[in-house]
C-alpha cells in the first residue's frame, strides 16, 4: 500500500487543506459547466428558432453517421474561431483592445461562483457548502461584482475605432447601468422576507411551494425578469448589438478567439443570471413538497450491498453486508447533488425563456427601453420595497 | 478559511483563464503579412470609411450620473434591509422620510426632462 492512512487521517484533520481542496474541486466542475453552457445555448439557439420558423436548422455536422441533431457545429465552430488570425483593427488602442474581453470574463467567472448550486453537506464531519464564494453578503458580492462587467464592454467598445462599436458599446452601457436599478431593487423585498442576505439561507426559507419567491414577492419577480433580459443585452431589449443599424455592436471588430471569449461571457452570465433567478425566486435547489431533510433520510435510508461482491471474490464468504448510505456517511452529499440537478432544471427553463422570448418579441426602441426603465420600473420597485416592508413589519413586529 | 480567499483563488483563475482565451488565437491562428492597406481597416461594410468616431449623446453621460445616484440610493436600501428586523418601525419611518426626499429628487429629474430620449 502507498497509502499510509496515518498520513490520510492527519489531512483530513487539517479543515484548512480539506476546504481548499474542495474549494478546487468546486470551481473545477462549475468552470466546466460555464464552459460547457456556450456550446449548447447557442445550438439550442439555432435550432429553436428554426422549428419555430420550420427550417432544419444545422444539423450536419458530426462524425460518419452521427450527427447528434449538430450538436458539434458549436464545437466546430469554438474551433473555427480559435484558428482564425487575430486582427487589430487599424487606430485601435491595442491594450484596450486586448484586455477587454478579460475584463468582461472575470466578473463573469466570479458571480458564477457566489451562487449556491445545493445546499451545504456534510463530509468527514466537516460542513461544505457548495457555493465557492461562500460570503454572508451574497446578494451585494453579486450586484457589484456583475456591475463590473459594464467595464469590458465600454472598453472593447471604445478601443476598436469603430464608431458602430462606440455606439453599441454606449447602449449597452447606459442600459446595463439603468437596469441595474431595478434589478438590485427587485431584490430588496426578498431580503425583507427572508431577512437575510446569504443566498443559501434565502434558498432554506422557501422550504415550501408557499414561500417561494414568487408567491412572496411577485412583482419583484416580474422586475428582475425583465431585468435579466436588459442585462445581458438579450432581445427584446438587445439595442446594443441590434443588427440592421450597428452590424453586430460593441464587439463587431472582435474576431478570432477574443470573439468566443466575448461569447462565453454573454452566455455564462445568462446562465448566472438564469441562476439566480430561480434561486431567489424558484426555491432554488429545493425540490416542491419535498423538504432537504426528508429527502436526506430517504437517501440515507438507501441500503448498498457493496462489500459482499469484493469479499465473495475473495472467497471470505462472509455474511452478506451492505451499508446504508448514512452509514457511510455520504447521504448528505447526495441530496445535495440532487439539489444541483433541480436547480439546474430550474435555470434551464430560464435559458429556455431567453431564447423562446427572442424568437417571439420584436425589439424595442431605445428611449421605450429607457423610459420602461426610468419611468416605470424604478417607481415601481420603490414602491413594491415600500408596500412589502409595511407588510412584513405588520405580520413580524408587535 | 477565511471566506474571501476563494474570491482571490478565482479571481487570479479567471485572469489566467481569459489571458490565455484571448492570446489562443495569436499563437495558433495563422499569422499572414498581407500588405493589402484595407485588412485592418475598421469595418464599414466595404466602402471607405465614413466619419469618425468623435461625438456622443449628451444622454448617455445624464444617464450615468443618474445611475450614481439611484445606485447608491439602492446600497442604502440594502443597508436598512439587513437589518429590518433589528430597527423595527423606526427604520420604516427612517427609511420613509430618505425615500420621500428621493422621489422628490426623481420627480423634479422627471419634470426637467432628463429621462427623455428623442
Amino acid at each position: 500500500m502507498g497509502l499510509d492512512l496515518q498520513q490520510i487521517q492527519a489531512f483530513l484533520d487539517n479543515e484548512f487543506a480539506v476546504q481548499l481542496i474542495a474549494t478546487a474541486i468546486k470551481f473545477a466542475v462549475v468552470f466546466a459547466i460555464c464552459i460547457q453552457v456556450p456550446p449548447i445555448m447557442i445550438w439550442v439557439e439555432r435550432r429553436a428558432p428554426a422549428l419555430m420558423q420550420r427550417r432544419k436548422g444545422p444539423n450536419r455536422v458530426g462524425f460518419f453517421k452521427l450527427r447528434l441533431w449538430g450538436l458539434l457545429q458549436s464545437a466546430a465552430d469554438a474551433v473555427k474561431l480559435i484558428l482564425k488570425e487575430e486582427i487589430v483593427p487599424r487606430g485601435a488602442n491595442k491594450i484596450f483592445f486586448q484586455i477587454a474581453p478579460i475584463f468582461g470574463v472575470i466578473p463573469a467567472l466570479l458571480i458564477a461562483c457566489a451562487i449556491p448550486y445545493g445546499n451545504d453537506f456534510q463530509l468527514f464531519g466537516y460542513n461544505i457548502p457548495l457555493s465557492i464564494v461562500n460570503v454572508d453578503v451574497g446578494f451585494l458580492f453579486i450586484l457589484a461584482v456583475s456591475s463590473l462587467g459594464i467595464y469590458g464592454i465600454t472598453i472593447a467598445g471604445w478601443a476598436s475605432n469603430n464608431k458602430y462599436s462606440l455606439l453599441g458599446s454606449l447602449r449597452a452601457s447606459a442600459q446595463m447601468i439603468s437596469y441595474e436599478i431595478p434589478l438590485g431593487m427587485s431584490l430588496i423585498p426578498i431580503v425583507l422576507i427572508y431577512g437575510t442576505l446569504d443566498l443559501n439561507q434565502i434558498v432554506i426559507g422557501q422550504s415550501n411551494l408557499w414561500n417561494w419567491g414568487i408567491i412572496t414577492s411577485p412583482i419583484s419577480f416580474m422586475i428582475f425578469f425583465v431585468c435579466m433580459f436588459a442585462e445581458t443585452n438579450r432581445a427584446p431589449f438587445d439595442l446594443a448589438e441590434s443588427e440592421a443599424e450597428l452590424v453586430a455592436g460593441f464587439h463587431t471588430e472582435y474576431g478570432s478567439a477574443k470573439f468566443a471569449l466575448i461569447f462565453l461571457t454573454e452566455y455564462v452570465v445568462m446562465f448566472i443570471l438564469s441562476c439566480l433567478a430561480s434561486t431567489v425566486f424558484f426555491g432554488g435547489w429545493q425540490i416542491p413538497f419535498v423538504p432537504h431533510d426528508t429527502l436526506m433520510q430517504l437517501i440515507g435510508g438507501l441500503h448498498i450491498p457493496v462489500l459482499p461482491y469484493l469479499l465473495d471474490l475473495v472467497g471470505w464468504g462472509a455474511p452478506f453486508l451492505s451499508l446504508s448510505l448514512q452509514e457511510m456517511g455520504v447521504h448528505s452529499l447526495i441530496a445535495s447533488l440532487i439539489g444541483v440537478a433541480v436547480l439546474f432544471i430550474k435555470a434551464g427553463f430560464f435559458m429556455w425563456m431567453y431564447v423562446w422570448v427572442r424568437w417571439t418579441l420584436p425589439r424595442f426602441r431605445y428611449d421605450q427601453l429607457m423610459s420602461l426603465g426610468w419611468k416605470f420600473m424604478l417607481p415601481v420597485g420603490l414602491a413594491n420595497i415600500f408596500v412589502t416592508a409595511i407588510i412584513v413589519a405588520i405580520l413580524n413586529f408587535k | 478559511m477565511n471566506p474571501y480567499l476563494p474570491v482571490l483563488i478565482v479571481l487570479v483563475f479567471a485572469i489566467i483563464f481569459g489571458c490565455i482565451m484571448s492570446g489562443l488565437s495569436h499563437f495558433i491562428g495563422p499569422r499572414k503579412r498581407t500588405l493589402s492597406p484595407v485588412k485592418d481597416e475598421p469595418y464599414e461594410c466595404g466602402v471607405p470609411m465614413v466619419g469618425e468616431r468623435d461625438k456622443m449623446s449628451v444622454k448617455f453621460y445624464l444617464t450615468a450620473i443618474l445611475f450614481i445616484l439611484f445606485d447608491i440610493e439602492t446600497i442604502f436600501l440594502y443597508l436598512w434591509a439587513t437589518t429590518f428586523r433589528e430597527l423595527g418601525w423606526f427604520g420604516i419611518v427612517e427609511v420613509t422620510i430618505f425615500l420621500v426626499i428621493l422621489v422628490a429628487g426623481y420627480v423634479y429629474v422627471v419634470k426637467r426632462g432628463a429621462l427623455e430620449w428623442d
